[in-house]
């Protein structure tokens, strides 16, 4: 009697808060998005046309619906600076987190082995950096790479090259700047599914007869494979739509959609096509959003 | 010269070689001498028991036979061959886990084929393998099944058919009935009696489950901090404990300690806190004065009146008197405190052969204990 007393009250007003912010955050001003996405702009912004006016009566409602139209979206597809900086968007999220799944794996690999008090140093070592500001640190990275840097200082002691090397306003800048940023989102959720995995599984992979390097790719890598998805993840997404780091380290000759959305919204005020790029790329994430979901209930399935 | 060159050919092996020596072995960590230069023989198709407290040293011992620990001395003989230097996944061992540690990902068959891949085994060899041991500990129909889907006993199966697919020559379990309940527990250990029978192989079983250890092992290897304390049939083992230690480990005992106070042909009087008591002289001579005497609860009779005189041994018999103090009724047997007029407690339990006991004693009551000096255990300290 009293177990089912337990959603009743404050608990359950506890239990609609999300999806009461869900709404007010996001759905709402999501909405807003879509509308002026699907609007004209007007000489006097905002608003933008058509303009819903409840007081007006439902006639003019209707008539405000009838005159949205998908030009902005029709533009999108049409014009090869959007396609190409979407593609470009695309390109550069996949190099980029390859590279971070490549360098953040054996880093938590190797943090999950250590011993247990070792772990929460390493744990930290990884955190430490977002106490400083994540500009401060881009900064610093043009500090680092720029024509008299530490870099370019580093190589010319060692001889590796014989001129300074141009790294600002390259590609590979923006890429050490991604891979350095993400890192962190890369191995905290790769670290929490090795450290968990239980060291007996590889004992008795080895007694089976199975040597420690074929019991990693029999057992540790598709146990961490959960691991591997929401790190991926984690990267992939915020790196599509990345701004700050291209914007001050890759070069202007071609323009993450991120960019093109600061651009629109900034520099043209053209906000009904910002918008309409901006619920563009917002479709764009929905499916691999979605497989990851699938993952993780494939996930807790086989864990029940 | 003569005599190297008549020197046999070093055999890999040998008949008067076990199937498994341990030779002297050392674990130590950081200080602690979890092994301490233990010796033990195993032979072929035996089921050997290590018994004992917990950090007593055993799964460690079992560890090294495995190969995932180092042995910081001694030599550990296999066949002959020193398996000290061989790295555990070319040993001829397979262990079962406490844990089991089934790979959650595979599939029970996948999971019982695992060591056969690893061995590279042809693949129709392995399906006909896999299914002979699916039958073996009845897991039929599961085949296809995760780890995750399976209850605890059937993991246990999945776990004990993995260790045996690769018919090593010696087979580990590590605690491998600790987290059954107890019907379970008990059926499982005689199913593994019987697939060891069937198979021939040897087993070594790790356990601080004493009733565990004496139900399936042949002998039984009691182990105290990181020695072995006493290997024996479990009858011996209870009924003629190498030490007060043992005695007291291994079921339940009433210990009186005492003095010896005279010694006959074959037997000895012990004046103890709980009076004079009569014993058989052990098979090897008590040269303390000190010593404690030793009897299992079972063998201590009660009666109203005491025992009717035997007119061969009359004179044979330790009777002694007290108040039953507590009753506990189990069912099969009920056990009783004793209070003696010596201030001593004594414990006897005794089987419920009917199902109405008239002879039933209840606390309160004052009853006659006894029972022969073949009945007492001479220990001493």
């Amino acid at each position: 009697m009293s177990a089912r007393r337990i959603f009743t009250g404050p608990a359950r007003l506890a239990a609609i808060a999300p999806y009461l912010w869900m709404v007010l955050f996001f759905l709402v001003p999501f909405g807003f998005v879509l509308k002026i996405s699907l609007s004209q702009t007007a000489i006097a912004q905002p608003p933008y046309l058509p303009v819903f006016d409840p007081t007006q009566g439902f006639e003019a409602i209707k008539a405000a619906f009838a005159a949205l139209s998908l030009d902005n979206f029709k533009l999108l597809v049409s014009d090869h600076l959007y396609v190409l900086s979407y593609l470009r968007s695309l390109v550069v999220a996949v190099v980029s987190t390859s590279i971070l799944l490549l360098i953040g794996y054996p880093i938590a690999y190797g943090m999950a082995r250590l011993p247990q008090r070792w772990q929460s140093v390493a744990m930290m070592l990884v955190i430490v950096p977002f106490w400083t500001s994540f500009l401060i640190r881009i900064y610093a990275w043009i500090n680092i790479l720029q024509h008299d840097g530490l870099l370019n200082q580093i190589l010319l002691a060692l001889h590796l090259v014989s001129a300074p090397v141009v790294w600002l306003s390259t590609d590979s800048a923006m890429y050490i700047g991604l891979v350095y940023s993400y890192l962190p989102f890369m191995i905290l959720p790769l670290y929490a599914t090795l450290a968990k995995m239980d060291p007996s599984l590889l004992e008795a992979a080895n007694d089976l007869g199975a040597s420690p390097l074929r019991a990693f790719w029999l057992l540790t890598f598709p146990l961490s494979l959960p691991g591997v998805g929401a790190g991926v993840l984690l990267c992939f997404i915020p790196i599509v739509g990345e701004f700050v780091i291209p914007d001050l380290l890759a070069g202007s000759h071609s323009l993450m959609i991120g960019q093109i959305l600061w651009l629109e919204f900034f520099t043209n005020k053209d906000w009904p096509v910002a918008s309409a790029a901006a619920v563009a790329l917002l479709i764009l994430l929905v499916p691999p959003l979605l497989l990851y979901d699938r993952l993780q209930r494939r996930q807790l399935e086989g864990a029940r | 010269m003569a005599e190297e060159l008549s020197k046999p050919e070093p055999q890999a092996v040998s008949a008067d070689l076990p199937l498994l020596r341990i030779d002297a072995v050392v674990k130590t960590f950081g200080g602690f001498r979890a092994v301490d230069r233990l010796s033990l023989d195993i032979g072929a198709g035996e089921f050997f028991a290590l018994l004992g407290p917990s950090g007593c040293g055993k799964t460690t011992l079992l560890r090294m036979l495995a190969g995932f620990e180092t042995l910081d001395e001694g030599r550990i003989l296999l066949n002959g061959t020193d398996i000290g230097p061989v790295l555990p996944h070319q040993r001829p061992v397979n262990m079962m886990f406490q844990n089991y540690a089934l790979f959650p990902h595979l599939t029970v068959r996948d999971n019982i084929a695992f060591g056969l891949r690893r061995a590279r085994m042809p693949r129709s060899q392995i399906d006909t393998r896999v299914a002979e041991m699916i039958a073996l500990v009845k897991l039929e129909g599961l085949e296809t099944r995760k780890p995750d889907q399976l209850s605890g006993g059937q993991k246990q199966r999945v776990a004990l058919a993995r260790s045996l697919a690769r018919r090593p020559k010696v087979l580990l379990l590590d605690e491998p009935l600790a987290a059954l309940d107890k019907k379970l527990r008990e059926s499982t250990q005689l199913e593994l009696m019987e697939v060891q029978r069937r198979l021939g192989m040897t087993f070594i079983i790790v356990t601080h489950d004493q009733e565990e250890a004496m139900t399936v092992a042949d002998r039984i290897g009691v182990m105290a901090a990181g020695r072995l304390e006493q290997v024996a049939t479990p009858r011996e083992l209870y009924e003629a404990p190498g030490s007060r230690w043992i005695a007291e480990f291994v079921g339940d005992i009433n210990l009186f300690e005492g003095q010896v106070a005279s010694r006959e042909a074959n037997r000895l009087a012990v004046s103890t806190n709980a009076g004079m008591l009569l014993a058989a002289q052990p098979r090897q001579p008590i040269t303390n004065t000190i010593v404690a005497v030793a009897i299992r609860p079972e063998k201590v009779k009660l009666s109203r009146r005491g025992p009717m005189p035997d007119p061969l041994n009359a004179q044979a018999v330790n009777r002694l008197e007290g108040v039953v103090t507590d009753v506990g009724y189990l069912g099969g047997l009920t056990t009783y405190k004793l209070k003696l007029d010596s201030g001593a407690v004594l414990r006897s339990s005794m089987a419920n052969t009917a199902r109405i006991d008239i002879d039933a004693y209840s606390a309160g009551q004052r009853v006659v204990a006894w029972f022969t000096p073949d009945d007492c255990v001479v220990l001493e300290q």
